[in-house]
């Protein structure tokens, strides 16, 4: 009996330990109910982004293997700070480039500039000949030619140094030429390289002039060469995605897209350095002005007009040729504009009050009424207040680079707007909020990296310097030259070719041609003509 | 004297509630903090590591800067913050599980300290001075290690018991 008593209690016992000892269970059940039930609507409002709307949500290939058996032979004309980067893109960095990233790499765990460079893609060209006023750069392409510190190893073949770039255009040896010398002698240098039957990579903007960009376009069709205009945002990742969202017409009717250009810094306002060797001896003062307008005797002045280029209209356009060309050419790839029906612009002096002639405040409207459409830009080169890029839809807005999560290297965001049509329903349901991203591009964001200067900066926020490929950092420009290597390679047509870089120049320069002229410049298609 | 904490007379009835209330509402937070970043594919401890000041803001990067690295540190918050809200909520050896969470959010406030003249660029949630949300539970979780419940309320309790009934463990 009383055995039986204490297996009753003992069981009893059991009971409690088993209740205390599992109480707190109930309260993960309920944890797990709770989150079962923020995970659906999580996943209800992600199916509801724009995210799973965008079909072929792919990133691009890497790399396009195209067979590059065939060894080229690239010149060079204008071997200053954008055609050492070209000719890092090509695969050639000056030693003291690749001594000084190396050591910053060592220094700097975030840097990762130097790793880019040791990894892109060889293209199996050499650098064979080197064209520039200034001996000293020109001594600097002469070395990179030979820099064996490269993917590639030991170059084929190294450069040989010519004077005047009609002598380069003369070595039947040289295949492609990159022409990355101020504005002012694009076109002839392009144009003499294009009838010597070599294929062109030509810096933005595409010339000085609106009647060389026809003389050039007319040539590059003749000859049949391969030309590429140097806007490497062609090979951005973000804007190729970009592209499909607004093909899908996800963001709604659009009328207005406003672009803008911030900066703040003497570099970013092309007050250069003048180098302490540039002198008579060193420079080829007469040879650099000859297709200028106006000309000077040899001096001070003529010192900062050539370090400083871009402060003068009798060299290049000023902030139409440098930055607004990318802001026009990264809107025409995104939304296949084309060349404006109208452009008016107004700007001033009103910070850099050092000679210059090119305005430092500047903006320029675009008109598509064919489109209903307008285009804003709006620059400044004394405020960095990064304001973006915006193509304001009824339905959505798509903001590139600037401020608000957007700046994420060469990223974007697009946000419903609260009164769309096209969202309403999603919008009345709380499954989209107008006060946030409905798609957010940050390619990379697992990846860090130190980009210290402003200017670099306002290049990797605007994506021209790096841009992503499966999630890898690779250099854009890199991307680009190779883009016009496979091009000459396969016989086919670069990102930025002919066509595409005729729409930059005439919109560029009826924007140019409105501020000098103080009024409304339309475009003739027919005459081919501004009116 | 010492009291045996384990025993059921340690607590009164209302200390012994208080106690395992505070340590499911921890075990709670680590649990959603730990599984929250499992399911998310993009989450990454890289924005708080850069982020970093003060004497651990060097370490931090180089965190940052290896990928090898950085993979761990996302793998051990991640596993971690989960593991520790189990085993708080559940009562299964709770006192390690104290411990371990309070090296977690001890390390969390000093990779990030609120001392007067470190600026963020995300801003706090909150106002605070030397004393933020993580230090303060830190202070609980040194509580509930000093003060352990899970052998009163808890798996801990059950496990002790089929231990002694069937292993004849004491």
């Amino acid at each position: 009996m009383s055995h039986e008593i204490e297996e009753k209690q003992s069981d009893i016992l059991n009971r409690r330990e088993i209740l205390k000892g599992l109480a707190t269970v109930p309260v993960l059940g309920f944890f797990f109910v709770k989150l079962w039930q923020k995970m659906r609507l999580d996943k209800l409002k992600k199916s509801n982004l724009l995210q799973n709307l965008v079909k072929d949500n792919k990133s691009p290939a890497i790399v396009s293997n195209i067979g590059n058996n065939d060894h080229l032979r690239v010149g060079i004309v204008g071997y200053g700070g954008r055609g050492s980067h070209l000719t890092r893109g090509l695969g050639f960095a000056t030693p003291d480039w690749t001594t000084n990233a190396a050591e910053r790499a060592q220094n700097n765990k975030l840097y990762k500039g130097f790793t880019t460079f040791m990894s892109q893609a060889d293209l199996n060209c050499s650098l064979v000949g080197v064209c520039d006023l200034f001996d000293v750069r020109a001594e600097l392409g002469l070395a990179a030619s030979k820099n064996e510190v490269r993917s590639g190893g030991k170059p084929k073949e190294t450069a040989k140094r010519y004077r005047h770039y009609t002598d380069l255009l003369a070595n039947k040896d040289i295949d492609a030429v990159i022409v990355s010398t101020p504005d002012h002698w694009h076109s002839r240098v392009a144009i003499d390289a294009a009838k010597a039957g070599k294929h062109v990579y030509c810096e933005k903007g595409l010339t000085r002039t609106f009647n060389e960009a026809l003389d050039l376009y007319d040539t590059v069709k003749e000859t049949g060469i391969t030309f590429q205009l140097g806007h490497q945002n062609r090979q951005v990742e973000a804007y190729e995605q970009a592209k499909k969202i607004i093909n899908q017409n996800l963001l709604g009717p659009i009328n207005l897209v406003q672009l803008t250009t911030n900066r703040n810094s003497p570099g970013g306002a092309w007050v250069w350095g003048i180098h302490p060797e540039g002198n008579a001896k060193t420079i080829d003062w007469e040879t650099f002005q000859e297709p200028s307008p106006n000309k000077i005797p040899f001096g001070e002045e003529a010192l900062r007009r050539f370090f400083r280029w871009r402060c003068w209209f009798d060299y290049g356009t000023g902030l139409s040729g440098d930055l607004f060309s990318h802001d026009f050419d990264q809107i025409n790839q995104i939304m296949g504009l084309g060349i404006p029906k109208y452009a008016s612009s107004s700007g001033g002096i009103y910070f850099y009050k050092d000679g210059r002639d090119v305005p430092d405040v500047w903006n320029a409207t675009l008109e598509y009424p064919d489109k209903d459409l307008t285009v804003l830009y709006s620059a400044t080169l004394s405020s960095l207040n990064a304001r973006g890029n915006r193509i304001m839809g009824h339905d959505a807005t798509m903001q590139i680079g600037g401020e608000s999560n957007a700046g994420t290297l060469g990223g974007f965001i697009v946000t419903a707007d609260p009164y769309s049509t096209k969202y309403k329903e999603r919008l009345d349901k709380g499954v989209i909020n107008s006060k946030y991203p409905i798609y957010s591009y940050a390619p990379g964001s697992k990846e860090i990296d130190g980009i210290t200067s402003a200017t670099s900066q306002y290049f990797a926020n605007k994506g021209l310097l790096y841009t992503y490929r499966d999630g890898k950092r690779v250099d854009s420009t890199h991307l680009h030259v190779k883009d016009w290597i496979d091009a000459i390679r396969a016989g086919g047509v670069p990102a930025c070719n002919i066509e595409e870089a005729f729409h930059e120049a005439v919109a560029c320069h009826m924007a140019t041609e409105s501020y000098l002229q103080g009024r409304r410049i339309e475009w003739d298609p027919k005459k081919r003509a501004l009116v | 004297m010492k009291k045996d904490l384990t025993s059921n007379d340690a607590y009164s009835g209302s200390q012994l509630i208080g106690l395992v209330i505070l340590r499911i509402l921890i075990g709670w937070h680590f649990l959603y903090e730990g599984i929250s970043k499992l399911v998310n594919p993009y989450w990454s401890s890289a924005a708080y590591l850069l982020d970093s000041k003060w004497i651990f803001s060097s370490l931090a990067e180089r965190i940052v800067a290896n990928p090898i690295f950085l993979g761990f540190t996302d793998s051990i918050n991640m596993w971690g913050l989960t593991i520790v809200g189990f085993s708080l909520l559940l009562g299964f050896m709770s006192r390690y599980g104290a411990i371990a969470g309070l090296v977690f959010v001890l390390l969390y406030y000093f990779f990030a300290p609120p001392f007067i003249g470190l600026e963020y660029s995300k801003p706090g949630e909150g106002s605070y001075i030397i004393v933020n949300k993580n230090l303060i539970e830190a202070g609980a979780l040194y509580v509930l290690y000093l003060f352990p419940t899970s052998q009163l309320i808890g798996l801990d309790r059950l496990i002790l018991s089929i231990q002694s009934k069937y292993l004849g463990v004491k």
